[in-house]
């Protein structure tokens, strides 16, 4: 899959500028241009600023690795690191490479160890991440070896800043990252409290798919209702969202990075939707109608007012609560035009078995074969496929024009402009000036 | 699925074995020309009235987790998968072929078949090559029903750790 795109699907070097070249068209707020998604330049300077820069970079689930010992390979951007639990029971994030000679030396996904040896020259390295031995160092019989001044302690892995949140392991690169509840802001902190409230998580599975887009359009995608019930015929046509329910597009007040898209459903089972609406919406089908209907029981396990909510925080990850399913789903940066999504689907400990297949059972609308995740996976693949190649370069963002931020209302893009100004602000984009 | 994936010797004699095998070589060739015909209407077809029905990863399986790509329980939630495939989902447009390895039978209790059989699944996109999309092992149980054998029981184990994009149709 991955070789006939290189060869196949080059991208035209018009799209790909150098960073100088990457201006903001002048209405700044109603466009995005396409080097946003497609400039190799931009992208190394994403990792930079953004997934090394000031921000918590979701890395796993307490729940993942309870016991000390315990680790798992990770991802911080595009960087692999690993995420352990040391013997003091306090958890290390470190970059998966060996100070000696860059090998990844962690290659088991997930497992239990005391220290971890690079296979190569078997330097060892403690559950923090310091470099523990070396080989040889003095050399045989005093002679080759290391020189005198080597020290173990200026040779270790680089070490990240860890946060914990109510069993979300967190980490940063930076030393300014603000503390990890002042990152997120409150009202992010509340709905985040939700799924999280501390009580002991279960893991249920993995999943792991490699999507054809730029990382940003999936935090776009949660920023924008537009699409839901127009590409999402199944959510429309079981009324789990229709024009006209409540429902909010929440951007965090201080930055607009993160954000959630909440809903309330409706007690019928099925949609009523009027005509009028109906009318605008191609793939409404009056006729489906689902033989299994445990599929969308809905137990009342939280105090929100949302049945339904999808929250980004920036940069990497998603927590997803829909109805009774749920699961966090990390960005994995891979270059302009690629992305892999990493999903966690997860239920709590005090579960009955009966919960548990509840959850597995909604689980289906959920992931690479979802019957939403499905229609986004390749909605963005489209996206990216149009604006590699295509000869004009500009993405237009005017629904509900002059607003910015939370919205009320499903038919609005206001919190995709504001995500990109804060983008913008980050980066360093200049705007054109207005030519008239 | 026994053991987490470990190797467990059959218990049907070689040429009792090989019977079964032709019987289940009938119901796959079926099973994958009604799949391999984009024709997943008739999907529900291949399977009894309680059977269940997981796609998940090796590495899942390893860990018994529970999850699924696609996770059906009983035949109403089988077909109602097979209807919003048909009917509600968005994707672009492709071919799928199963290609299937040799059926190992592992046990036969009265009418239940317990057997694996590896796959390799292939896709095809308008104007791509086709590539393995899915590799793995259907680990199965079927049913003796009239002359015919139905699935009560198919767990879709992939080695494969990466998917591309997404998988719309049933395996």
């Amino acid at each position: 899959m991955y070789q006939s795109q290189a060869v196949i699907g080059i991208t035209n070097a018009r799209k790909n500028p150098p960073l100088e070249q990457c201006v903001w068209p002048a209405d700044a707020l109603n466009n995005i241009p396409d080097w946003v998604y497609t400039s190799q330049a931009i992208y190394d300077q994403e990792i930079e600023r953004i997934f090394r820069g000031d921000t918590w970079n979701f890395v796993a689930l307490e729940a993942e690795i309870p016991n000390p010992g315990d680790y798992k390979r990770g991802y911080v951007g595009a960087t692999a690191v690993v995420i352990v639990r040391a013997e003091d029971n306090t958890i290390s994030v470190f970059e998966n490479r060996c100070a000696h000679r860059g090998a990844e030396f962690c290659r088991s996904s997930h497992g239990n160890a005391k220290e971890f040896v690079c296979p190569y020259h078997q330097w060892s390295y403690d559950l923090k991440g310091n470099l523990q031995g070396v080989p040889f160092k003095r050399g045989i019989n005093k002679i080759g070896g290391m020189p005198p001044d080597f020290k173990n302690a200026e040779h270790g892995t680089r070490q990240l800043r860890v946060a914990t949140r109510n069993g979300v392991v967190f980490a940063t690169y930076s030393d300014n990252t603000p503390p990890l509840e002042e990152y997120m802001t409150k009202e992010i902190v509340e709905e985040f409290d939700v799924p999280f409230s501390g009580k002991k998580l279960r893991i249920l599975g993995y999943c792991r798919n490699e999507l054809p887009c730029n990382w940003k359009m999936y935090h776009e995608n949660l920023k924008d209702p537009y699409h839901a019930t127009l590409l999402h015929s199944f959510l429309v046509v079981f009324g789990l969202l229709v024009p006209g329910i409540k429902s909010i597009v929440f951007a965090d007040k201080e930055h607009g990075r993160h954000g959630y898209m909440a809903s309330s459903k409706p007690d019928q089972v099925y949609a009523t939707v009027a005509a009028d609406d109906k009318a605008e919406m191609r793939s409404f089908s009056d006729n489906l109608r689902l033989r299994d209907e445990r599929f969308l029981d809905y137990e009342r396990e939280f105090d929100s007012p949302w049945s339904a909510n999808m929250m980004t925080m920036w940069p990497n990850l998603i927590v997803q609560r829909q109805m009774n399913t749920m699961g966090v789903r990390q960005i994995i940066p891979n270059g302009p035009n690629s992305m892999v999504m990493q999903w966690t689907m997860f239920g709590y400990e005090d579960d009955t078995p009966e919960m548990t297949r509840h959850r597995l059972r909604q689980g289906n609308l959920m992931g690479p074969s979802g019957f939403l995740g499905l229609e986004d996976n390749e909605a963005l693949k489209f996206v990216q496929e149009g604006i590699r190649n295509s000869s004009t370069d500009n993405n237009v963002v005017k629904l509900d024009a002059g607003h910015q931020g939370t919205a009320r209302n499903l038919i609005s893009e206001s919190c995709i402009r504001s995500l990109y100004e804060y983008y913008r602000a980050v980066m360093g984009i200049r705007i054109a000036e207005n030519a008239a | 699925m026994k053991e987490q994936l470990a190797y467990a010797r059959s218990v049907v004699l070689p040429l009792r074995a090989a019977e079964l095998r032709a019987e289940i070589d009938s119901f796959h060739v079926e099973y994958c020309a009604a799949l391999d015909a984009n024709d997943v209407e008739r999907w529900p077809e291949f399977f009894s009235k309680e059977a269940t029905y997981r796609i998940t990863s090796r590495q899942n399986a390893l860990m018994n987790m529970p999850v699924g790509l696609v996770y059906c329980e009983g035949l109403d939630m089988i077909t109602d998968r097979a209807l919003a495939v048909a009917h509600s989902q968005m994707f672009a447009p492709r071919h799928m072929l199963h290609v299937l390895g040799i059926t190992r039978v592992l046990r036969e209790t009265g009418d239940t078949i317990s057997s694996q059989t590896p796959f390799i699944l292939m896709q095809t996109l308008v104007e791509g090559p086709s590539t393995v999309h899915l590799a793995g092992i259907y680990h199965d149980r079927f049913v003796r029903e009239g002359a015919r054998l139905l699935i009560s029981s198919r767990e879709v184990v992939h080695d494969t750790e990466i998917l591309d994009t997404a998988l719309a149709y049933p395996v």
